[in-house]
């Protein structure tokens, strides 16, 4: 017993001793479950949540866009696409096959829903077709039962019913690249198109509208188990434009008579356009859908510049069409319209010949005769006398030289030279000779066809700082249509420069009389321009080169801006034809058929909704009937060139 | 009730029954039946899949328990070498012809069960074990040479279990045996050689190791380094038990693991899910249950008036808490994930079946308390 006692106590010892380590470990299992269920329970929740929780984006509708009566310029079409869901069916490629006996599946198709496959969990859809028909749609839908696992979805397709025409107004969307990511959670949408220009661009905010979301449980596969919490999605805001689409269409179908063209008509009291083209176009529904390598690279290497929006963004020298704003000066600086300068057809500046665009010279010239004749030694002389800062500062008042602020991206700013400008950009003091350059509107100055509408609309408006606006109406914000207020020009100068440019097309000796309306009741006036692409050489004017013999890059702009009617004058118009040669003969009858339909027209006038998409269709099928009539007649423009 | 004094070598059946300890009974049931709704919670809510089975094979299980606890001490001692040779040739059999599962070769197909020897194999060896420094005298158990057979007994199971190979097991096999060696009074020295021969030994080891095996203590070491892989039970893991809370998400509402988040929540990962759901509470009250039956299982040892009956207690004891600690310490980060299931709750029949048995084992032992055990047992009649 002496030896099991001793066992025993041997035996307390030690076991008392692994007791004490059982008991450590206890409490430290006991620590660390405190540590972690208490101290970082907060973490772990948030972690439990974030593995739980999914959250999965609603899409929300783009705003639609509309011309100023209601007729849609960029809607919203059904996309239907085809999906198939691996774990609904037997064999993803039988199914496949049969659905190819229904719809365009290309074996590259079967081939990416396979790859697809092999990525994606069994439950998810996999998209076999977009841009699929409504006949191909219906094929389907009546066949389900025997394509297990199918299934079709309707998506959105941003739709441009006018195509080219609109296109530079209206812009278009297309996927979002890195530099446009925002957090907008709306764009991690597999299908979102972001707006990349014209309307779609600038005001993508207000059409994008607000994606919804849905906060779903999800398993460890993925898999939804039950909805949580939903937020529906709110569709962008309508746009409606201050557009006549109809009048649109009529204009950019003008333009193609000429290589690259584009035109601005607006309203000379509220700035409203009811039309701006740029010619030639590109189709916008391209870019809905991806557009193919080859067509975009063809619209870039274009030397037209279908992508360019010409009436914003081009910048051209103004040449006559900116006598308005010398003579202007010219009148505020007390320089009478009576007082006349005789052109022997040139003017000389110390050593310098400046020439008349008129060999031989107009004779005697007050302030109207000049600006119907256009003479250019007229405006060299009041030019010298007035300095060119008068004359900038005269053009900055019309709406020169800075951007107006237009709703459209890319807007040009144009250039508007003065002394202090000259020092800036190049260190070196003003010339007289620029001033004379200048005052024709060649030299450095720079508008676009925008300027030049908003420039023209300000003279025939009494004088009003009217600004030009596209964007009519915003859903939930209301008109956008503003007062303008005066810049403060004697009344008496602006009738003085409108009884010119109304002899321009309507007078004997006008520069634009073969282009004055003669139809009874609408008339127009205006001013005609050339402006050198590059300056006339002393031997080219000595050999007596016609422009028009020049190639295409070398030749002269063509300029119009005009009015209608003569009598409180509503519209006025800008055309600038690019390499058109001369003002009066390519510019000017572009610009009096454009001013004649806007008056038949008269946009300013309401229409309703199935008016106005009435004469569209009417428009439309004229125009096309005149295609069938000439087929060839495409081909013979690009000739010209 | 506590214990009432037979010192009568023979007992009748009925003396026996009765002196069954019925509250340490009482104790494994609460157990088993918080193992019964964790099971029932990870098959979401359904008794089919995981937890009808638990109980039943718990009620089948105890019963054994019982006919273990009534058969005589001594008769156990006698057979101690013969069920460890039996196990030790179950362990060459799965080795020789088991089924391939999970990577290793660990089961035999018993036909109703899959029976995994390497689980009944711990039992065996602190059987054997007992046996061994029962028959001892205190000199000889100082004696180094004396621990030749022993340390045999121990590494022939422990080669076999490595060669399957299943670390977490032998490592679980060596543990249990250095603890009964030390409660068996083997010099504090032998102790302090192993223990700094080991850590000698330790880049020796690392390199004999498995690539998945060296990659679960890799990644045990940084868990997030792999967080889709390897590092994926344990971050999930954490996830579910942190996110439980001091009161828990309530029965059924573990998100975790009725989500799928969490992998093997059925067997090695069920601490995570009850602790999930009951929190905090619930898992310091787990926790103190399986210090209870510890407690309890000391107390049993020391009430034992023969050797033999405390070194087997004791390393049973010993085994259930190394099950407890290597599986909580490893769902809760603390050791690598090395797949000890959670005696008594996780599902799975090979375990519960060892710990019943154990516990069989430990009960014939305060059943046979006052018993007086020779040398070899009994001597026959």
């Amino acid at each position: 017993m002496n030896r099991d006692m001793e066992r025993y106590k041997e035996f307390s010892r030690r076991a008392l001793l692994i007791g004490a380590g059982q008991a450590a470990l206890f409490a430290v299992l006991a620590g660390r479950l405190g540590w972690l269920q208490v101290v970082e329970q907060e973490k772990f929740q948030m972690l439990s949540d974030r593995n739980r929780i999914s959250l999965r984006l609603i899409p929300a509708g783009r705003g639609e866009i509309m011309d100023r009566f209601g007729v849609p310029l960029a809607i919203n079409t059904q996309n239907f696409r085809a999906f198939i869901i691996p774990e609904q069916t037997d064999s993803v490629e039988q199914t496949l096959d049969k659905l190819s006996r229904l719809i365009p599946v290309t074996e590259e198709d079967k081939q990416e829903v396979l790859v697809q496959m092999s990525r994606h969990r069994r439950f998810t859809p996999l998209l076999v077709k977009e841009n699929l028909t409504w006949d191909d749609m219906a094929q389907v839908e009546l066949n389900l039962p025997d394509l297990p696992g199918v299934s079709i979805d309707e998506g959105e397709i941003r739709s441009y019913p006018f195509g080219a025409a609109t296109s530079h107004i209206i812009g278009y969307v297309s996927r979002v690249s890195k530099a446009e990511l925002t957090d907008d959670p709306i764009m991690t949408l597999p299908g979102f198109r972001i707006g990349k220009n014209g309307v779609e661009k600038s005001f993508d905010e207000t059409l994008r509208g607000t994606a919804g979301q849905v906060q779903a449980e999800v398993n460890v596969v993925g898999r939804e188990i039950r909805e949580l919490a939903r937020r529906d999605a709110k569709s962008g805001h309508r746009l409606t434009l201050t557009l006549d689409a109809d009048l649109q269409m009529q204009c950019q179908e003008m333009l193609a008579r000429h290589r690259s063209a584009s035109a601005v008509v607006m309203n000379a009291h509220n700035g409203e356009v009811y039309a701006l083209c740029s010619h030639p176009g590109f189709d916008p529904n391209l870019f809905s859908r991806g557009i193919p390598a080859d067509v975009w690279e063809e619209l870039l290497a274009d030397d037209t510049h279908p992508l360019t929006n010409k009436a914003v963004s081009g910048q051209y020298p103004p040449g006559s069409t900116f006598k308005m704003v010398t003579a202007l000066a010219a009148l505020e600086a007390g320089i009478s319209p009576n007082m006349r300068v005789f052109c022997p057809g040139f003017t000389m500046l110390g050593s310098h010949k400046f020439h008349c665009w008129k060999q031989g010279g107009h004779g005697n010239m007050d302030a109207v005769q000049a600006m119907a004749q256009s003479c250019d030694c007229y405006y060299y002389e009041v030019g010298k006398r007035v300095g060119v800062d008068a004359i900038a500062k005269m053009a900055r008042r019309l709406g020169f030289g800075e951007r107006l602020g237009f709703d459209i991206p890319n807007e040009g700013p144009g250039l508007i030279p003065d002394r202090a400008w000259k020092l800036r950009r190049f260190r070196e003091a003003w010339q007289q000779g620029e001033t004379l350059n200048t005052a024709i509107g060649q030299g450095h100055v720079l508008a676009t066809p925008l300027q030049l509408a908003t420039m023209t609309a300000r003279l025939v408006n009494g004088g009003r700082a009217v600004k030009p606006l596209l964007v009519r109406n915003i859903e939930e914000e209301g008109s956008q249509l503003k007062n303008w207020p005066s810049l403060g020009l004697d009344p008496n100068h602006l009738a003085i420069v409108i009884r010119g440019m109304n002899a321009v097309v309507n007078e004997p000796r006008g520069t634009a009389l073969g282009s004055r309306i003669q139809e009874a009741g609408y008339s127009m006036g205006g001013k005609t321009g050339t402006a050198q692409v590059r300056a006339i050489t002393a031997a080219q004017r000595a050999a007596g080169v016609k422009n028009e013999d020049l190639p295409w890059r070398q030749r002269h702009h063509a300029l119009f801006v005009g009015y209608g009617p003569i009598v409180n004058p509503r519209y006025v118009v800008s055309v600038v034809v690019e390499h058109g040669v001369g003002g009066s003969k390519a510019a000017a009858p572009l610009a009096r058929d454009i001013l004649l339909a806007t008056q038949k027209r008269d946009p300013q006038k309401i229409h309703t909704v199935d008016e106005a998409i009435e004469a569209v269709m009417q428009e439309k099928s004229r125009i096309e009937n005149e295609k069938k009539k000439k087929p060839a007649a495409a081909p013979r423009k690009r000739g010209e060139g | 009730m506590a214990f009432r004094n037979y010192s009568r070598d023979n007992l009748t059946l009925p003396e026996k029954f009765f002196s069954i300890s019925w509250p340490f009974i009482g104790l494994l049931v609460v157990v088993a039946g918080i193992g019964f709704i964790s099971l029932y919670s990870a098959a979401g809510g359904k008794i089919e899949t995981w937890a009808g089975a638990h109980a039943v094979r718990f009620a089948v299980g105890l019963c054994g328990l019982l006919v273990v606890a009534l058969i005589d001490i001594r008769l156990w001692l006698r057979i101690a070498y013969v069920f460890y040779g039996l196990c030790l040739a179950m362990l060459v059999f799965v080795e020789l012809k088991g089924h391939i599962g999970m990577g290793a070769q660990r089961w035999i197909d018993l036909g109703f069960m899959r029976l995994q020897p390497s689980e009944i194999v711990k039992v065996s060896v602190v059987l054997a074990l007992a046996r061994f420094f029962h028959g001892l005298t205190p000199d000889e158990i100082r004696n180094p040479l004396f621990l030749l057979p022993p340390l045999l007994i121990v590494l022939l199971p422990v080669g076999l279990v490595v060669i399957q190979p299943d670390l977490g097991t032998a490592l679980m096999i060596l543990m249990v045996a250095g603890a009964m060696f030390f409660i068996a009074g083997v010099s504090y020295w032998v102790f302090a050689a192993v223990l700094v021969g080991g850590i000698a030994v330790v880049p020796i080891a690392w390199n004999l190791l498995h690539d998945y095996q060296k990659k679960r203590v890799m990644t045990f070491l940084d868990p997030e380094s792999d967080p889709l892989g390897a590092g994926y039970h344990i971050i999930q893991s954490k996830i579910a038990l942190g996110s439980g809370g001091v009161s828990g998400k309530g029965f059924l509402q573990g998100t975790q693991s009725s989500l799928n988040f969490l992998p093997e929540k059925e067997t090695d990962f069920i601490f995570t899910l009850f602790t999930e759901e009951w929190g905090l509470i619930g898992g310091l009250g787990l926790m103190g249950l399986f210090v209870a039956i510890i407690v309890y299982g000391y107390f049993i040892a020391f009430n034992c008036q023969n050797q033999f009956g405390r070194l087997l207690v004791t390393g049973i004891i010993i085994n259930f808490s190394l099950y407890i600690f290597i599986n909580i310490g490893m769902v809760m980060g603390l050791l690598p994930v090395v797949g000890v299931p959670l005696p008594m709750i996780s599902h799975g029949g090979s375990s519960m079946l060892s710990v019943l048995f154990g516990f069989g084992l430990l009960m014939s032992a305060h059943v046979h308390r006052h018993v007086k055990v020779t040398r070899r047992g009994m001597d026959m009649v």
